[in-house]
């Protein structure tokens, strides 16, 4: 029962004037912008998005049907909101975060009702606090006052909600509580629950945004290898349908090596939300084996739940994506998609008849996608820790055009571009990224990480890797009108290596259980084993021996299998020691 | 109820009307004209005191002194098993001059979104007997897999083929009675009585209609009906797969009919206008449509679903079959140049996808080799495609061996595996069985998508003769 079929008539009320799809108008209404009402009889959740005069423009976040003017209008005199606090992770929600698990049961039914509420974090679970401070203490806002084991991966940190002045600690409490039971009292009289709330629109504080120098790894050799994006970073992956998003998106979500998953699903399919949520319980954390749940919070708002939700949805995610990372943790959040996002903008921006800008988007398209990519970043928290946020976001240009203004507009934020081809996904090349396209900014300053942890020579193998791809897409617009026969032989194995760059290395298998995650010392050993193929077919090339014998040998097919070996690291040395072989023997 | 004649402006499909009392957004709406005809309509924007209707019959006939009725509810579409077998117009009223529909509910025909949360993720094949859509681009239960197809393409007899074919292997060899559970639903928006009558023929001629229900809105039909027909499909297929356990395949077609309606409409209420003059909304829209398909846990049935669309201009990136695209798991692509040359029915395989393929195939499901065999067969494929070009510059001599056999491979993939023609059934072995004969072209080497082991079991050492239809299905046939 959502609050306005329980309390008749309060203050604030006023009733509905037209109403149009989502876009519902009232009269005599006093609100704020952005706050949250509950429309018509039935209580449906709407936010206030326009005031004119005595006309009130309400966006609706349920379906309308039925709705008519007359009835009434409450305002709950605040803005939309989240509810923060342990329980997030391993939960399930839709746009404007009403656990989808909870909303059935109380429906009872398989299909979304309307004017149904429920709050984002259960209210009678208890959970196991226990106080980092004692009495005395001094704590400033967002200071971390105990810890609350949340999953088996993730310890939950309670903080000093920002809003509150701090103090003195007056006592404190350890135990099993309810997050709305006060367990760290302060001499002011302020209470500390485990709850807090915030508003979705607005970010977060933190002291300090730093430059990122650490990769968010991700198993994904193309990426981790050639375009990697940093903890804290932001990445855009737009393509065509077909072309491999959301398994890209999944992949990421699966096996990049975050603290804490936020995977918003907004406006796509609902049977792709059901995969994810099948499958991620299933899949284990490739950091530690726990249940990658545990370290995951679900957003999904599909394509045809009401679209108002899809325009609060990024905002939901990325508030619940700040809140760990004040706590310390590295948070990805996956973005799927965008455009969505920004159809939902128009959509609503077009029942308001507000004058249209690119394509029918609203003129303040830029400045939203602007102001959601700046919440990630590499942060010093106002408490003293570090965490961070990193945000991919999927884009899907219609059309495959990705001069509309979507996507334009988010490449001139986002600083990793995956660009995703729909030629290459054709020919089942996946992940289909595009190397001739995509790019990193970050590659320079996370160099340093690799060289240390990975290899000393990891920017140099890349160079000659980048090389290789882009010499053979020069000599391939000359096969293209000669054939290869016609081209010189030391041209034609560089064809050879690079088809092996192609299939053994970017080439990337997620539905193989081996393949599906690659730890960067793989990436490295792949491509090493590549650049030792090359560097000893050329010798065989220089000593004389034809083209035809040193492409032919057993060996070198077998560079595309490394990948899915479980023990890949005799492979590798095994592999390279029969390429030796082989192709001295040639000579 | 009261009636109202207080109709101040007609224009286009819509009617504005005062009112005194507050109407709901989408309520049913009835208009008599001074003529006597009675026409219905829906409430789509709905003010203080005035109302704009959308008229499904068409506006003719309507003047001021026309009278308005609010029915006080939104459309119903009213369900009952006994559904099957009828034929209905686009707004659900029974043409085949059979008896009165005695419904067992009336459902509201916009449909609420199913939780993500309780649907169940699609991983069971359907056998659709044609080897360009088993094999290369497996649809499942629960799936929306459009054809994309442009005019003068033969997508009805592919629809008709797969209407006629579908089944669920497994349970017909347990059960036997399958046939009994599968139902299919028909959504005709805009076609022609020519095709209507074709479709009707074949359902009459093959015994479907037994277990179909068919709705029909022709090309001379008003265009905002086409609005309602989708959701009155739909509705009576949620009604037999969640409430009376039928595997229910919905046939729209076409969609770009439907498109076109809501244009006009979007350009009736003059609303700002997105790509190509589509309405904002029309992703939103058409998500509504698409995705009512899936499994509910709990629930035994399913509503999959198979629209066709014809991309104006070929034009893959058209607002219609893009947007679409962005919302189907999916789709069956269907080609000109594949049809001049009479392969039947002309799939494009490497620009069609199943996204739903990959957990829907392989041991247990369909065979443990399904996987790997399609991804060497598209990989062999585009291979001999590319090589296609190439020789219209250089010739085949210039070409080496190796090139040559993936032009022949091309070929024969093209006339044995996809060809197969409207009529021929093909099960999902003897499909997988031809994949192994044209792969066997190709040297062992070559086969680097498929694991080693399989490659033993399945290749053949003396690779079938090329030219013989007959001895591949032969082979395959075992």
């Amino acid at each position: 029962m959502s609050q306005a079929t329980q309390t008749e008539t309060t203050e604030g009320t006023g009733r509905i004037d037209s109403v149009s799809g989502p876009v519902v108008t009232a009269v005599d209404l006093d609100a704020r912008m952005n706050d949250v009402v509950y429309v018509g009889d039935e209580g449906l959740m709407g936010e206030v998005i326009e005031i004119e005069g005595d006309v009130t423009t309400i966006q609706v976040y349920e379906e309308t049907s039925g709705l008519g003017p007359g009835e009434p209008v409450e305002n709950t005199g605040e803005p939309l909101t989240v509810d923060l606090g342990p329980g997030m992770l391993d939960a399930i929600y839709d746009g404007v975060q009403r656990p989808l698990d909870v909303l059935e049961s109380k429906m009872d039914s398989a299909f979304l009702d309307r004017g149904v509420d429920a709050p984002g974090i259960d209210l009678d679970e208890k959970w196991e606090f226990s106080p980092t401070v004692e009495a005395g203490d001094t704590v400033e806002p967002a200071d971390i006052v105990g810890t609350v084991p949340e999953t088996v991966t993730i310890e939950h940190k309670v903080m000093v909600p920002p809003d509150f002045e701090g103090g003195v600690v007056e006592s404190t409490k350890e135990g099993n509580f309810t997050v709305t039971d006060p367990v760290v009292t302060l001499e002011n009289g302020e209470e500390v629950t485990m709850r807090q709330e915030w508003p979705v629109r607005q970010k977060r504080p933190a002291s300090n945004k730093r430059t990122p120098r650490t990769p968010l790894v991700s198993g994904q050799r193309v990426l981790d290898g050639l375009f990697p994006i940093a903890k804290g970073g932001t990445a855009a992956i737009p393509g065509p349908f077909g072309s491999g998003k959301t398994v890209t998106q999944h992949s990421l979500a699966k096996f990049a090596d975050a603290d804490i998953i936020i995977y918003v699903g907004c406006g796509e399919r609902g049977n792709e939300m059901t995969e994810v949520i099948e499958d991620f319980p299933e899949l284990e954390d490739p950091k530690n084996g726990n249940p990658l749940m545990a370290r995951t919070s679900l957003i999904a708002n599909t394509s045809n739940m009401p679209v108002a939700a899809r325009e609060s949805c990024v905002y939901t995610g990325i508030t619940i994506a700040e809140y760990y990372r004040d706590m310390g943790y590295d948070v990805a959040l996956m973005a799927d998609s965008t455009s969505r996002w920004a159809e939902a903008m128009r959509e609503i921006s077009s029942r308001l008849e507000e004058m249209p800008g690119e394509e029918g988007y609203p003129a303040y398209l830029a400045a939203r996608l602007a102001q959601f990519y700046e919440r990630a970043g590499y942060f010093e928290n106002v408490n003293g820790t570090e965490g961070s946020v990193s945000v991919i976001g999927a884009v899907s240009p219609p059309g495959g055009d990705f001069s509309e203004p979507v996507t334009q507009n988010t490449l001139r934020i986002v600083k990793t571009f995956w660009a995703l081809d729909a030629d290459l996904a054709e020919r089942r090349h996946f992940p289909s990224i595009n190397w001739d396209e995509s790019y990193s900014l970050y590659r320079d300053q996370l160099d340093p990480w690799f060289k240390e942890n990975v290899a000393e020579d990891w920017p140099e193998r890349r160079q000659w890797a980048v090389d290789t791809l882009d010499e053979e897409s020069e000599l391939q617009e000359i096969v293209q009108l000669v054939g290869e026969d016609a081209l010189p032989e030391d041209q034609r194995l560089v064809l050879e290596v690079a088809r092996y760059l192609r299939e053994g290395y970017l080439q990337q298998n997620a539905f193989n259980p081996t393949d599906m995650y690659c730890p960067p010392e793989e990436t490295y050993a792949i491509l090493r084993t590549i650049q030792v193929y090359n560097d000893e077919a050329f010798d065989a090339l220089d000593a004389g021996v034809p083209i035809e014998d040193i492409t032919d040998i057993d060996a070198a097919p077998r560079l595309n299998r490394i990948a899915t070996q479980e023990d890949w690291e005799s492979y590798v040395e095994d592999l390279r020691e029969e390429i030796r072989e082989q192709l001295r023997s040639l000579y | 109820m009261k009636e109202y004649k207080t109709i101040t402006e007609v224009s286009g499909p819509l009617v504005y009307a005062e009112v005194d009392e507050p109407i709901g957004y989408d309520e049913m709406v009835e208009i008599e004209t001074p003529s006597g005809d009675t026409k219905r309509g829906q409430i789509l924007e709905s003010e203080d005191g005035l109302v704009a209707i959308q008229v499904f019959e068409g506006t003719t006939g309507i003047d001021r002194n026309a009278s308005v009725r609010f029915l006080g509810e939104t459309l119903k579409m009213p369900v009952t098993e006994d559904l099957l077998g009828r034929v209905l117009d686009g707004s659900g009223q029974p043409i085949d001059g059979g008896p009165e529909i005695v419904p067992d509910e009336r459902q509201d025909i916009v449909g609420a979104a199913i939780n993500p949360y309780s649907r169940e993720y699609p991983e069971e094949f359907i056998q659709t007997g044609v080897s360009g859509i088993d094999g290369m681009n497996t649809l499942v239960r629960g799936q929306k897999l459009p054809i994309f197809s442009s005019s003068g393409l033969p997508h009805n007899e592919l629809a008709l083929q797969v209407a006629r074919q579908a089944t669920v292997p497994e349970e017909a060899a347990e059960e036997g009675d399958e046939a009994s559970e599968f139902a299919v639903i028909f959504g005709a928006m805009g076609i022609t009585q020519e095709e209507a009558n074709e479709f009707m023929e074949d359902f009459e001629r093959t015994g479907a209609l037994e277990r179909s229900v068919v709705f029909m809105n022709l090309a001379d039909d008003p265009a905002v009906e086409r609005t309602v027909t989708p959701r009155m499909a739909l509705t009576t297929a949620e009604y037999l797969a969640f409430e009376k356990d039928y595997h229910v395949l919905v046939i729209l077609t076409d969609m770009t009919n439907y498109c076109e309606a809501l244009r006009e409409i979007g350009a009736a209420r003059e609303e700002v206008p997105g790509r190509r003059g589509y309405p904002g909304y029309m992703y939103t829209d058409l998500a509504q449509l698409y995705e009512r398909a899936g499994r509910i846990k709990g629930e035994e049935g399913s509503v999959t679903q198979l629209p066709i669309l014809t991309m104006p201009g070929d034009d893959e990136t058209h607002p219609i079959p893009d947007l679409t695209g962005y919302i189907t798991e999916g789709q069956i692509m269907m080609d000109n140049a594949l049809n001049s040359k009479g392969i039947e029915p002309p799939i494009n395989v490497s620009g069609s996808l199943s996204r739903l393929m990959d957990d829907g195939i392989g041991e247990g499901l369909t065979r443990a080799d399904h996987a790997d065999v399609k991804d060497q067969l598209f990989a062999a494929y585009a291979e001999g495609k590319d090589l296609r070009d190439l020789v219209n510059i250089v010739g085949r001599e210039a070409l080496s061996e190796l090139d040559n056999k993936y032009l022949d491979f091309a070929d024969r993939f093209e006339d044995e595996f996809v060809d197969q023609g409207f009529d021929t059934e093909r099960s999902i072995d003897e499909t997988i069985e031809i994949g192994w004969d044209l792969l066997s072209m190709i040297p062992k080497a070559e086969l680097n998508r498929i694991d080693e082991e399989m490659i033993e079991e399945h290749y053949r050492e003396e690779t079938p003769a090329a030219d013989d239809e007959e001895s591949a299905e032969e082979l395959s046939a075992d």
